[in-house]
């Protein structure tokens, strides 16, 4: 955020796009916990926002079209709410110890593989339109 | 007074995230994700402690699911640890992994501990 301009007006436009991000984003959370509860939900959007988060971090490094504005809103507001680490922490303290292992293992290896197929789709898109 | 429960979560989520922005800037470092590891593991503490504690329904849509959930993120975390690793910065992609889960169980045992205290 340390290319963010200090004027105030820039300021609260960011800390707005954050605020609805985090409410678009918790509120899709809740919802894919109501359709699937317990830790398949969490794994879920954990791995899902991975995917996009990555998506989102290698564009801007591969084409960069997006606009900062999006990236704010999408990133910091909306995924970073929709994934979530304590909820995904509780569930396996509460889980028993092989589903514990199961669930942390499914969640870190999925998460990371997540964001690497997020950046294999960013770096096909870039060269899909860069020609 | 009944709230809608989407208002309720929404609503924590919103604050959860602003609050996540300004201490994710407070401590922020160049070599490391500092910052994502202090969220998760405050914002695990703070679930764990409301939801030992056994707040009512909706106190734990607003604090857990909605400031907590949103506050915490695996996103920033797992792009975070594969930036480290990809880069050549192995030990610190392992040792972010490694912080994360520590540091949000020992977090979960102090909010549990605590709780049995107060409670």
């Amino acid at each position: 955020m340390s290319e963010v301009t200090r004027h105030p007006l820039v300021r609260l436009e960011s800390l707005a796009l954050v605020a609805i991000g985090g409410f678009a984003g918790s509120n899709l959370r809740y919802f894919a916990a109501l359709v699937l509860p317990g830790l398949a939900g969490t794994l879920a959007v954990n791995v899902v926002g991975s995917f996009a988060l990555g998506f989102v971090l290698y564009e801007r490094l591969y084409s960069g079209l997006l606009a900062k504005e999006t990236r704010v809103v999408v990133s910091t507001g909306f995924l970073s709410s929709f994934t979530t680490y304590s909820t995904f922490a509780l569930q396996s303290a509460q889980a028993p110890p092989l589903w514990l292992v199961v669930n942390v293992v499914a969640n870190y290896t999925l998460g990371f593989s997540a964001v690497l197929l997020g950046r294999y789709v960013a770096r096909l898109a870039e060269k899909r339109w860069s020609q | 007074m009944e709230f809608d429960p989407a208002h309720v979560v929404g609503t924590g989520g919103a604050v959860g995230a602003l609050l996540r922005q300004y201490v994710d800037h407070l401590v922020d470092v160049d070599e490391f994700p500092l910052g994502t590891l202090t969220v998760n593991v405050l914002g695990t503490f703070l679930l764990g402690f409301v939801t030992f504690l056994g707040v009512d329904s909706t106190t734990l849509l607003l604090l857990g699911t909605g400031v907590c959930g949103s506050f915490t993120t695996f996103s920033s975390f797992s792009v975070q640890t594969v930036r480290l690793w990809e880069t050549g910065d192995r030990l610190r992609a392992v040792g972010n992994a490694t912080l994360n889960l520590l540091g949000a169980g020992l977090a979960l045992a102090v909010a549990w501990g605590l709780v049995r205290i107060v409670g």
